[in-house]
């Protein structure tokens, strides 16, 4: 067990600047109106560094930033857009520790996911499209004898990116990769619950992207954002968070008429068919153990697998094992590698959080376990948790319809197979699911049949590169996490050359 | 369609305090009801009329606050209604860091929807639920 020392405290692996400015151009700039806002950490309440309060006059300056550096970063080879790729993935692996610490004291999340997940991932997320800009070919369509269309990649210009809060690194990082692989510039807002973490990344790889190229203006949504989403200098938005800002972006998007990818959230079903409970053995552990997965990142996952849906044959043992597990799930400082669920990112989250499973009761969905706040006591009486939280109840609730991004499980039984995936697909979102059973074929059936952009399929919670990840229905439009997203960041230049000798014969 | 007012939602004294300070700095506000991940299943204030609604939405009714002039618009999209209409809203505010485009953020606030079981005699009533 380690106990990594609180930032500020003497020991830590990193320490946080007491203020950070925009950076902007390769350098950091103040903001112009010359204001900043305070940045509490989720684990304790506590303010730990202020941050500039960005505005639109700053996001002008950023994008103006990143106008100039387009032409020449657009036509750096992909070898050398690689080589900076790499050398940001070496760097932030160099410093896993401090990184996962630093994300960890800013979103509240236990640092042994930081450390195992958030980090490593991010450090692939470069190396993957590293390897995939230069794995990328135009093609070419031979048309006649002496006709040939050439298809090449360009890149799109500066695009905006608004980054959420919880995984604010590797969220940073799934939309970084793809579009400075792709040559594009990028201004980037991260999140104002969440606004610090990313300053640690900069300090870093700062010198190692030429100046322009990635620029970072912090603030809030309304301030900063919405300038940014608007912007008539950019070329794109990429944007992960909710349906109604996922609508008023592509509103503004329309304005400018510009391509867009959002990836707005869900309500995912995890499946468990009778089969799972054939027998007591690893298979079965590991199906328990997808069961409480909804409790990762206390459960503040998009894909967050917040609805269960077990065969009536199995639903009261299978239930009463997972309560069980659910119950052991250690809570406690996130800086605590023991630790498995820490603080939510915010106090209006706790209190979104709250208000959810108030509502929960009232529609009578019945609690098995958890459903309130927990008081840690000590120093992080004044932080923001949840005890995991299971209900029981009907589909048609809203805590089985509503995305109430916190460890908070709901659970309702199936019948057959075809019952199964008429619940799963009742929902507005089809952002991912989870199916578990022993036989091949069901678990085919079941991942066609289910309407969400990805289906684990006995695993959950798994986000390697090169696997797409994105949304069905209202869960957004795109896919990241793989090379199809360079598609999103590029634009084709097709060159129709003829080599024949004579004229079209038209005039 | 106009809106039930006052019958599906309501507005708690603070979060009235809180839409007499945004009117004065930013003029007539509505409000629309979001989904989906991060500070979605939570209510956006914005200026009235800067988020375009449609056929795709409904609107739940009007929230009259003393000292603001005009009504204050609730909408919510209709697909969202669908799993929403036998609830009862009351917009609240809580101490908070952002959320999207939301006007309330930069005042250390956060908007918070609080909902309740409508009873059945305001689902009589009710001229969305009679739709």
């Amino acid at each position: 067990m380690t106990r990594y020392a609180s930032p500020g405290e003497p020991g830590s692996v990193v320490s946080f600047q007491p203020r950070y400015d925009h950076f902007i151009g390769g350098e950091y700039v103040p903001p112009i109106k010359g204001r900043y806002f305070e940045n509490p950490t989720p684990v304790t309440g506590e303010t730990f560094t202020e941050i500039a309060r960005g505005t639109a006059e700053d996001v002008d300056h950023a994008v103006r930033a990143a106008v100039g550096a387009e032409a020449a970063w657009g036509r750096t080879s992909p070898v050398e857009r690689a080589e900076v790729l790499n050398r940001i993935a070496d760097t932030l692996e160099r410093h896993l520790e401090a990184v996962a610490v630093a994300e960890s004291w800013d979103n509240g999340k236990p640092v042994r996911e930081a450390l195992a997940a958030d980090i490593p991932l991010a450090v692939d997320h470069f190396r993957y499209f590293a390897a995939a800009i230069r794995a990328q070919e135009g093609a070419l369509s031979q048309l006649d004898a002496d006709t040939v269309a050439y298809h090449f990649h360009e890149p799109l210009g500066v695009v905006g990116q608004i980054i959420p809060w919880n995984f604010p690194i590797l969220m940073a990082a799934w939309k970084l990769a793809p579009a400075l692989a792709a040559g594009d510039t990028v201004v980037l807002k991260p999140a104002e619950q969440t606004p610090a973490s990313i300053h640690v990344v900069l300090g870093l790889i700062a010198d190692l992207v030429p100046p322009g190229v990635v620029n970072v203006v912090n603030g809030f949504g309304v301030e900063a954002g919405k300038p940014l989403a608007r912007h008539r200098g950019i070329q794109k938005v990429a944007f992960t968070g909710e349906t109604t800002t996922g609508r008023l972006i592509m509103q503004y998007a329309s304005e400018n008429i510009i391509p867009v990818t959002l990836e707005l959230g869900g309500k995912s079903p995890n499946i468990f068919f009778r089969d799972v409970a054939d027998l007591r053995d690893a298979f079965y552990d590991k199906a328990q153990e997808g069961f409480a997965m909804f409790a990762l990142n206390q459960g503040e996952v998009c894909t967050c697998p917040s609805r269960a849906l077990i065969q009536s044959s199995i639903y009261s043992s299978f239930l009463a094992d997972g309560v069980a597990r659910v119950k052991r799930i250690r809570q406690g400082h996130p800086l605590d590698t023991e630790t498995m669920i820490g603080a939510q990112a915010s106090n209006d989250q706790l209190e979104k959080i709250l208000s959810y499973i108030d509502i929960g009761k009232e529609e009578g969905a019945h609690v098995l376990t958890g459903g309130a706040r927990a008081d840690l006591g000590g120093e992080l009486s004044g932080g923001y948790y949840v005890e995991p939280t299971i209900f029981e109840g009907d589909n048609k609730m809203r805590i089985f319809q509503e995305e109430i991004f916190g460890p908070v499980l709901s659970v309702t039984k199936f019948d057959e197979y075809a019952d199964a995936i008429k619940i799963a697909n009742d929902s507005l979102y089809g952002l991912g699911a989870g199916v578990w059973t022993r036989d091949g074929t069901t678990a085919y059936r079941a991942a066609r049949e289910i309407q969400a952009g990805r289906v684990w399929t006995n695993c959950y919670h798994a986000y390697p590169a090169h696997a797409a990840f994105g949304g069905y229905k209202q869960s957004g439009i795109g896919r990241e996490n793989h090379k199809m997203m360079l598609d999103h960041y590029q634009q084709t230049k097709n060159v129709l050359v003829s080599y024949a000798p004579n004229a079209q014969g038209f005039f | 369609m106009s809106g039930a007012r006052g019958s599906r939602v309501e507005v708690t004294e603070a979060a009235a305090a809180m839409l007499r300070r945004l009117t004065d700095l930013h003029g007539p506000v509505m409000f629309h009801q979001s989904g989906g991940c991060c500070d979605g299943s939570a209510p956006m204030c914005y200026p009235a009329g800067e988020f375009r609604t449609g056929d795709a939405d409904v609107h739940l009714g009007d929230l009259v606050v003393e000292g603001v002039q005009a009504p204050v618009p609730v909408w919510m999209s209709a697909s969202q209604f669908v799993y929403w209409r036998h609830t009862h809203l009351t917009i609240d505010v809580v101490p908070g860091r952002g959320a999207g485009f939301s006007l309330e953020a930069p005042e250390g606030v956060r908007f918070l929807t609080r909902s309740r079981l409508m009873t059945d005699r305001e689902l009589e009533e009710d001229a969305l639920t009679k739709r």
